[in-house]
């Protein structure tokens, strides 16, 4: 492999004009994607992103990397195959909750219990945007959109829970109103040997403006976001006066002054068992509540095309490289003179 | 150099046998008729097999669902069938017996395990009287043993359990049929010891059992019925004997190899297509990749993936699973990437018949995708030609950066015959081209890199991730002639669409002159694709034995259809097709050429039988 050289955003960002409408969130996840890339040391050429459709999905065609723009749900599977057969590529899947969680939802647990070398951005704005604002898995109950006109039933799906029960070795959550928040997790994401999936709050402000302000504002940060920092206790507020305890396995938010900092929940993103990591997803269900962002998990645990390769390697070892004249008399044959 | 015993005096000579194995799902008659098949290749004999099993891994024992069976049709002379009527039906309980003595021929030999023809089993197989005693199989020449019994007397001595020995009671028929046919034992008792290599007592019950089976034969006057099928005249070569998914298989190695580009295989466990996984599975040291994906469409698109990354995509599926690979199929005829696409048919439509054959899905693989997706279809005629059809496909896939659609069927798939083994070096050329420089340039007049400028074949050149210069966004969406951008424009699109009908429709300048066997003077042509190869064939022998023209063309390249085929139709006056479906290829020839195919049709999970084809070619000719 060649230096990567030194690159600049403009050399990540492709000559097609980008289309999501004007406000929307995903121009700040793009923005910081392709401010982040330089600093990656990764060649354009061995960099792809793998989508499948909705608004989200377009986003292949904005970066100068190699780009696979490819159908609703299945960018999971099809990127499985690609970082399976390229273990040398980066390779990026990118898609919204609908389209990850709904029509893909079977593809993108496997790909996570499979731990494929994939680095994927769930961009979460509990809506469809493409097909013009129906409900989607990630909306609260009882929303009401065109497709809902008495209210929504579902339940909704917690990504992050969703993630950590289909045992994905990294999992973390940002948002896109805060840059130098998304290029960390993603930097971390990218730098994860295997599957990591983050969650990026996003905002759709034409069919769901709004959906997490009461989180992402600037001013209600502080109060609303629980950073999530390894080894240190998980505490936040504007001077650090709330934080997470475990009660019985459950997270639950308290008062410092009234606990005391030592009974704070100590945050290792590194532990195997992911029920505290799980635990921590619960803590808020709804978006007005505090919620954790950051690393929930980041374990180190065999990588798939890794172990498909090993097991290529030992195959070669134990038989030497196929040898085809051998295989087509690897059966009892006869002669016919 | 295979030993064989000297023929005995009173062994009487045939040119060929059909055997028919039938006993409950557990009595291992698909390992007994598979050993008894493997003897006779290593013999010298040509042969076809036909195994049938039921869908269910245990159905209730004793019962009619419950019947396995596996014929085998062995011949001193080139045969191409599994064999009409058996001449030999061995049943190891009632049901097979209810189940499958209409098939044999009459005044065939039935053997008889008469262990099974208790009460409860003949209540079972409905029957109410028991047939070894009433006299519904006089005409029939029947031999019987107790083989049960005898197999638990002989394990007896080794220390072996009743219950244990009973297990082995399928290689004391196999042990009988041996000697009935005068086969060599030698490879079956050389069989036994691998087989079960490190269970030392269950290679002494099996050797044993198969010993006294063999002795039972020798020694209980039964040299009336001793035939002997001498070697068949093959071609010089090196023989083995293989099944349809085998053949398959080593075709996408052999590919693989002569292309220079790595097998991923994305499957899906479905009947009959999962030993193409497990058999590819086994080849990692060829740099084989294989995926068991989460279901049909992740497995297409893993594979997809993978041609996107250089590699040589395959999925293998059956009939349902092509109908959810449908989605993934238009993508990749968008993208305009290699990727083989297998589909071992079975009886439809839904779960259908799983384990039975049928060739119905040829409309799903011509227009089973929603716009206009064209793509190349080729089929297999028999087993061994499984290999020939799979290389074909990797051909056309990566010459022409197109998803390719190969149909073959249960029958092919389980089916064997002796096959003489290609040469490695006289496999025709694959060698794929990657593109490594820019091929346009931009407004500016600086060199860039477009992903839809095409060669004289129409093909877009196959840049893959990592090549340096050559990043490009591809997708679904419709795209700009030449640029691959995204466009929307109406009159790109008419002409992206005519130019996949057109490219695809190029394939068909490489393919060799149709060949049209038969005689020249013929007024009648038989069209086949697929496994009524076989069946064709003998029929097409039997019409011509008794006198009437007749030519014949065998399909492989069923999309697009060979460029000399319409003008070959119309030189006769009648055109026969003959198909395990409704109709479906002679719908297409008639709306490809105005010509009147006539239909021969049978869909009822079985191939075709010679006779029941000649039969029908009789009635159409006439």
């Amino acid at each position: 492999m060649t230096d990567a050289g030194v690159t600049t955003k403009k050399d990540w960002t492709s000559d097609q004009e980008v289309r999501w409408c004007p406000g929307c969130g995903d121009y700040s996840i793009l923005t910081a994607m392709q401010l982040l890339m330089p600093e990656l040391g990764t060649r354009r050429e061995d960099t792809v992103f793998v989508s499948g459709i909705g608004c989200a999905a377009r986003f292949p065609y904005y970066m100068n990397t190699y780009g696979l723009h490819a159908i609703h749900g299945r960018s999971p599977a099809i990127a499985t195959g690609l970082a399976m057969a390229r273990r040398d590529l980066d390779v990026w899947v990118v898609g919204g909750d609908g389209d990850m969680l709904s029509i893909g939802g079977n593809h993108l647990i496997h790909a996570l219990r499979r731990n494929v070398d994939l680095t994927i951005l769930l961009f979460n704005n509990q809506i469809y945007g493409l097909t013009k604002g129906q409900y989607s898995p990630t909306s609260e109950v009882g929303k009401v959109t065109k497709s809902t006109p008495m209210g929504s039933l579902d339940t909704p799906f917690n990504p992050i829970s969703v993630a950590l029960g289909a045992e994905a070795s990294f999992v973390a959550r940002t948002h896109d109103m805060d840059r130098a928040h998304m290029q960390e997790i993603f930097r971390r994401a990218h730098d994860h040997r295997g599957a990591a999936i983050v969650e990026v709050y996003q905002n759709c402000n034409v069919f769901n403006d709004g959906a997490f302000a009461a989180l992402t504002k600037k001013d209600a940060r502080a109060e609303m976001l629980i950073p999530l920092e390894h080894g240190k206790p998980v505490r936040f507020g504007p001077d650090g006066e709330r934080g997470v305890i475990l009660d019985d396995g459950v997270a639950r938010i308290v008062s410092v002054a009234e606990v005391g900092v030592d009974a704070l929940h100590v945050h290792d993103e590194t532990a195997a068992d992911l029920s505290v990591a799980f635990a921590l997803s619960r803590l808020a269900d709804d978006r007005e509540s505090p919620t954790p962002i950051g690393v929930y998990c980041a374990v180190d645990r065999l990588e798939y095309g890794g172990g498909i390769d090993a097991q290529i390697a030992a195959a070669q070892a134990d038989r030497g490289p196929g040898d085809l004249e051998e295989l087509l008399h690897s059966l009892p044959t006869w002669e016919v003179t | 150099m295979i030993h064989t015993e000297e023929l005995l005096p009173e062994v009487r000579e045939v040119e060929r046998i059909i055997v028919r194995f039938a006993g409950d799902s557990g009595d291992g008659m698909q390992l007994t008729g598979d050993r008894f098949t493997s003897a006779s290749a290593l013999f010298g004999n040509d042969l076809a097999t036909l195994p049938e099993f039921p869908a269910e891994i245990r159905a209730p024992a004793g019962t009619l669902a419950g019947v396995s069976a596996f014929q085998v049709h062995i011949s001193d002379h080139d045969i191409t069938t599994p064999g009409d009527a058996p001449n030999v039906l061995v049943t190891m309980n009632p049901a097979a017996m209810m189940a499958e003595l209409p098939r044999l021929e009459s005044g065939g030999t039935i053997i008889v395990n008469t262990d099974a023809f208790n009460e409860r089993n003949l209540a079972k197989a409905g029957y109410e009287a028991n047939p070894l005693e009433d006299g519904s199989l006089d005409g029939y020449s029947v031999i019987t043993a107790p083989m049960t019994d005898l197999t638990k007397q002989v394990c007896k001595d080794l220390g072996v359990k009743p219950r244990d020995a009973e297990r082995s009671k399928n290689f004391f028929a196999l042990g009988l049929v041996s000697w009935l046919f005068s086969r060599p034992t030698d490879p079956s008792l050389h069989w036994i010891r691998e087989k079960f290599a490190g269970r030392d007592a269950v290679i002494a019950a099996n050797e044993a059992a198969f010993k006294a089976g063999h002795a039972f034969g020798e020694t209980a006057e039964l040299s009336a019925s001793r035939l002997a099928v001498r070697p068949a005249r093959f071609e010089p070569g090196t023989y083995t004997n293989i099944n349809g998914n085998t053949a398959l298989s080593w075709g996408l190695v052999a590919a693989s190899q002569k292309a220079g580009i790595p097998i991923f295989l994305g499957s899906y466990p479905i009947t009959p297509a999962s030993d193409i996984l497990h058999e590819l599975a086994k080849h990692k040291n060829f740099g084989v990749r294989t995926l068991q994906a989460e279901d049909e469409i992740a497995a297409i698109g893993a594979a997809l993936g993978a041609s996107y990354g250089g590699h040589l995509g395959v999925t293998t599926t059956s009939g349902p699973g092509l109908a959810l690979k449908g989605e993934t199929l238009g993508l990749a005829v968008s993208l305009e990437l290699p990727l083989v696409v297998i589909d071992i048919q079975r009886g439809g439509p839904s779960t259908g018949l799983p384990t039975k054959t049928e060739a119905a899905d040829l409309l799903m693989a011509h227009y089973g995708r929603h716009g206009e997706a064209p793509l190349p279809i080729v089929s297999a005629n028999s087993p061994s030609d499984c290999f020939r059809a799979a290389y074909e496909a990797v051909r056309i896939a990566v010459r022409y950066r197109t998803p390719v659609i190969l149909l073959s069927d249960g029958y092919l798939a389980n089916g064997t015959e002796p096959w003489r083994l290609p040469s490695v070096e006289d496999l025709p050329d694959i060698s794929v081209d990657f593109a490594s420089v820019a091929n346009a340039l931009n407004e500016d007049g600086e060199e860039v890199f477009w992903p839809y400028i095409r060669n004289d074949d129409l093909a877009r050149p196959w840049a893959v991730p990592g090549t340096e210069g050559l990043m490009h966004r591809i997708g679904g969406i419709e795209k700009e002639d030449g640029t691959g951008n995204i466009s929307y424009d109406p009159e790109n699109h008419g002409r992206m669409v005519a130019i996949r009908d057109e490219r695809i429709k190029k394939v068909a300048d490489s393919y060799p002159p149709t060949v049209v066997e038969g005689d020249a003077e013929a007024d009648v042509v038989i069209v086949g694709w697929g496994s009524t190869w076989g069946a064709i064939t003998s029929a097409m022998g039997r019409m011509r034995r008794a006198g009437r023209k007749v030519a014949r063309v065998h399909l492989t390249n069923l999309c697009p259809l060979p460029n000399d085929l319409g003008g070959i139709l119309r030189q006769y006056d009648h055109v026969i097709v003959p198909e395990m479906n409704l109709g479906q290829l002679s719908k297409i020839l008639r709306a490809e050429y105005l010509v009147d195919a006539k239909s021969i049709c049978k869909v009822e999970g079985q191939p075709f039988t010679a006779a029941e084809l000649h039969h029908k070619f009789q009635e159409t000719t006439q």
